[in-house]
C-alpha cells in the first residue's frame, strides 16, 4: 500500500477528504471548520466540497450535535465537530440521552450513527477550561464508542472506521500530537477496525497500557528503562470502548506487570477500569499491582509551569515501572 | 432602537476619565502584544485592542460594588472596572502576583474587591450566571447591578437564550453587554444569523434592545447609564448590542486571513482611541499637554506593572494542593 509521512493533522484531513468524496452522505458541521478560517483536520474542504457538505455553524454545541443525531436517524454520515472537549458539557445531553441510546431504546429501529471529532488541548497554558481529557466520562456510557488515535497512521485509520461505523462514536484527537509526523497510507479504503490495541514497542518486564498523548511519554519512558536494563512493552489501546481486551490480557500474562499511563485524571480515570479487569482477571498471573499514572487530582493551572506537573511525565512512568519491579522509585527521583 | 446619544455628555471630568481608561488598556495591550511578539512574554492571549469604548464605559458608568462577568477578551473589561495591572498581568504569566496566584491563567480572572465576579472561557457561559448575581442582589433588597460581557458569536448560545428569557421573566437588575466586533473566531457575524442586529434578539425575550457605535465612548456612556439606571430602578434588564472590532484578529498571532482589507482600514480609521483623542482636543477638553500627559502616565503605569510582575515569583507548586476543596483533605488522592 502506497504511503506518505504526514502530520496527524494531515492524516485526518485526508480521512475526512477521503469519506467526503467517497460518500455523498458524509458531511461535517462544527465551528470555524470551513475556510478560510479553518485551521485544523478540516482546512481546505469547503473549498474542494462545498459550503454545503462543510457547514461552518454558529457556536450552538448542542444543536450541532442534535442537528447530526437529527440527519444520522435519516441516513446522513455526519461527522461534526466540538473544537475543544471542554465545550462538550453543552452537547453532552444530546451525545448521552440521544446518540448512546437511540439503537436501544427503540430496539434497533432508530440509530444516529454519527461521528463526533473532539480535540483534546492541554500542556499549552490555557488553563482549567480548556484542557480536560474527559474519555472517562463517554466510556460510562453505554451505546457510544470512543477512540484515542495516538500517531497519523492511526488517526487515518480510526476516523475513517469511526465515520463509516454503525453507531455513534467519539473521536479526541489531541493537539499536542497534530505536529507529530510519520508514515500513513494513501488508499480511501485503508481503516482500522475499531477495537485493536497494538503493541507500538515489545518489551518482556512490564507492559505500559495507554493510548493518546500517553504513548508518547510512554515510548520515552521505555527508551530510558532500557537504558537501566528495563525491558517494557508499549500497548497503544487506540479505543477505549470497544477495549481490546485480549490483546491487553495477553500481553500482560507474558510481562506479568502493568503499569496504565495516560493524560486523563488519574482518580477515576480510564485506567482504574483498566487496572481494575487486568486485576480480576490475571490476579494469579502478577508479580505486581497494577499501577496507574495519570493527571494530578486539580483543576489544570493557568501557569505553565504548574501545568507541567500535572501531566504524566517520563520520571512518573519510570518510578512506576520501577515499584512494579520491586525497585526504589527514589532512585530515578519520581514521585507516584 | 438606536441610540443617538440623547440627553447631556458627560462632564469634562468624565471624559477624560474616558480616555485615561482607554489609553491605559491600549497601552497595557500594545506592551503585552510587544512582549508576546518578540519572545519575552509567554502567555495566552485574546486581545481586546479596538474594543476599549466599551470597557471604559464600563468603568465610568459602574459602581464598584457593581458585578462585571466577563470573558477571556477581558484585558480591557478588568482595566475598566479597577483590577490592578499587576493581578492582570500576573495571571497571565503565572506568577504569584496574579489575581489567582497564576492558577486561572488568562481566561479565568475574578476580582471580588473591584467587582469582578468572574471571567469565561466558555462562549455563553457567563450569561445564566449574571442572572444568578442579579437574583442574588434582588432577593438581598441591594441596588447593585449585573453586566455581562460577551461577545457577538455568544449570543447563538442556548446560554446566552436560555439566561435572558430568565433575565426579562424576572426582571432581573442585569445589563446583557454584548462587545459585537463582528467576528467569531474566523467567522462573520452575518454567517452565523439571520437577523441584522443582536439587539434585536432583545424583542423575543421583553426587553430593550440597543444597537449602539461601540468605539463612541459618549454613545456607550448614554446606553449604559439608561440600561443601569433601568437595572437598579426595578426596569429590568437591556441588551445592549455595542458594534465596534478586534484589530488583532481571534487570539494574539491570529494571521487574519479571513478579514477583508477594505474592512480592516475602515475599522482603523474608526479605531476609538485615537478617534477619542481628537475629539478630545478638538472640543477643547483637553489640551494637546493633557493627553500627552495621560498618554505617558498610561505607557508609565503599563511599565511599573510589568517591572512588578517580572520580578516576581512564580506561581508556587502548593497551589497545585490549596482550592481544589475547601478542605484539602477532601481530594482523594
Ligand atoms: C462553548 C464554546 N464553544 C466554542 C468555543 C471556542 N471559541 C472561543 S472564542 C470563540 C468565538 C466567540 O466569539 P464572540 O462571542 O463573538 O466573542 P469574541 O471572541 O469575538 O470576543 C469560540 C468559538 C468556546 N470557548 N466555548
Ligand atoms: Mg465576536
Amino acid at each position: 500500500m502506497d504511503e506518505q509521512v504526514m502530520s496527524q493533522r494531515e492524516a485526518l484531513n485526508l480521512a475526512l477528504d477521503q469519506a467526503l468524496a467517497a460518500d455523498e452522505r458524509v458531511l461535517l458541521l462544527g465551528e470555524d471548520i470551513a475556510d478560510p478560517g479553518a485551521s485544523g483536520p478540516t482546512k481546505g474542504l469547503s473549498t474542494r466540497y462545498g459550503a454545503d457538505r462543510v457547514l461552518d455553524t454558529p457556536i450552538s454545541e448542542a444543536a450541532i450535535l442534535g442537528a447530526a443525531i437529527g440527519m444520522a436517524m435519516d441516513g446522513f454520515l455526519p461527522v461534526a465537530e466540538i473544537m475543544i472537549m471542554d465545550f462538550i458539557g453543552i452537547a453532552a445531553d444530546q451525545l448521552i440521552n440521544n446518540a448512546a441510546k437511540l439503537r436501544f431504546m427503540t430496539g434497533g429501529r432508530v440509530t444516529a450513527p454519527i461521528t463526533v471529532r473532539t480535540q483534546v488541548y492541554g500542556g499549552l497554558g490555557t488553563g482549567a477550561t480548556h484542557s480536560q481529557s474527559l474519555e472517562a466520562w463517554f466510556m460510562h456510557i453505554p451505546g457510544l464508542k470512543v477512540i484515542v488515535p495516538a500517531t497519523p497512521r492511526d488517526a487515518k485509520g480510526l476516523l475513517t472506521s469511526a465515520i463509516f461505523d454503525e453507531d455513534p462514536c467519539l473521536v479526541l484527537e489531541t493537539i499536542r500530537l497534530q505536529g507529530q509526523r510519520g508514515p500513513v497510507p494513501l488508499d480511501p479504503s485503508f481503516s482500522i477496525p475499531l477495537g485493536q490495541g497494538e503493541v507500538k514497542r515489545p518489551g518482556t518486564d512490564v507492559t505500559l497500557v495507554t493510548y493518546g498523548r500517553g504513548l508518547v511519554e510512554s515510548l520515552n519512558a521505555a527508551a530510558a528503562l532500557e537504558a537501566e536494563g528495563v525491558s517494557a512493552e508499549v500497548l497503544d489501546l487506540r479505543t477505549l470502548v470497544p477495549l481490546d481486551v485480549p490483546l491487553l490480557l495477553e500481553c500482560v500474562s507474558r510481562t506479568r506487570r502493568a503499569v496504565v499511563v495516560h493524560d486523563a485524571i488519574q482518580f477515576a480515570g480510564p485506567g482504574a477500569e483498566i487496572a481494575a479487569m487486568v486485576q480480576e482477571e490475571l490476579f494469579d498471573v502478577l508479580e505486581a499491582p497494577v499501577l496507574r499514572v495519570g493527571a494530578r487530582f486539580v483543576p489544570n493551572p493557568g501557569s505553565a509551569a504548574l501545568e507541567a506537573q500535572v501531566y504524566p511525565s517520563v520520571d512518573r512512568i519510570v518510578s512506576a515501572v520501577r515499584r512494579t519491579l520491586g525497585k526504589p522509585a527514589a532512585e530515578v527521583g519520581g514521585d507516584v | 432602537m438606536e441610540n443617538d446619544r440623547q440627553g447631556a455628555a458627560p462632564s469634562a471630568d468624565v471624559q477624560r476619565r474616558l480616555y485615561e481608561l482607554m489609553v491605559l488598556m491600549k497601552a497595557a495591550d500594545d506592551r503585552l502584544s510587544k512582549g508576546i511578539a518578540s519572545g519575552e512574554l509567554q502567555c495566552v492571549y485574546w486581545p481586546p485592542r479596538g474594543q476599549e469604548a466599551i470597557a471604559a464605559a464600563v468603568g465610568v458608568c459602574l459602581r464598584t460594588d457593581d458585578q462585571l462577568v466577563t470573558t477571556y477578551r477581558g484585558l480591557h473589561d478588568l482595566i475598566g472596572k479597577g483590577v490592578p495591572l499587576v493581578e492582570i498581568y500576573g495571571e497571565m504569566l503565572g506568577r504569584q502576583v496574579g489575581a489567582s496566584r497564576g492558577k486561572g491563567g488568562t481566561m479565568h480572572i475574578a476580582r471580588p474587591e473591584s467587582g469582578v465576579a468572574m471571567s469565561t472561557g466558555i462562549v455563553g457561559a457567563g450569561p445564566p450566571v449574571a442572572v444568578g448575581l442579579a437574583m442574588a442582589a434582588q432577593r438581598k433588597g441591594i441596588d447593585r447591578v449585573t453586566v455581562v460581557s460577551f461577545g457577538d458569536g455568544a449570543t447563538n448560545t442556548g446560554s446566552f437564550h436560555e439566561a435572558a428569557n430568565m433575565a426579562a421573566l424576572w426582571d432581573l437588575p442585569v445589563v446583557l453587554l454584548c462587545q459585537n466586533n463582528l467576528y467569531g473566531e474566523m467567522t462573520p457575524v452575518e454567517h452565523t444569523m439571520k437577523v441584522e442586529t443582536i439587539a434585536e434578539r432583545a424583542q423575543a425575550y421583553g426587553m430593550p434592545g440597543v444597537r449602539v457605535d461601540g468605539n463612541d465612548p459618549l454613545a456607550m456612556v448614554a446606553a449604559l447609564e439608561e440600561a443601569v439606571d433601568r437595572a437598579r430602578s426595578g426596569g429590568g434588564p437591556t441588551l445592549l448590542d455595542c458594534v465596534t472590532f478586534r484589530f488583532r484578529g481571534h487570539y494574539f498571532g491570529d494571521p487574519m486571513a479571513y478579514i477583508p482589507a477594505e474592512q480592516m482600514a475602515a475599522a482603523q480609521l474608526a479605531d476609538p482611541v485615537p478617534s477619542f483623542r481628537a475629539a478630545l482636543a478638538s472640543t477643547g477638553i483637553c489640551s494637546e499637554h493633557e493627553l500627552e500627559e495621560l498618554d505617558q502616565a498610561a505607557v508609565a503605569a503599563v511599565e511599573e506593572a510589568l517591572a512588578t510582575v517580572l520580578a516576581a515569583e512564580p506561581a508556587s507548586a502548593d497551589e497545585l494542593s490549596r482550592d481544589v476543596y475547601a478542605d484539602p483533605t477532601n481530594c482523594p488522592v
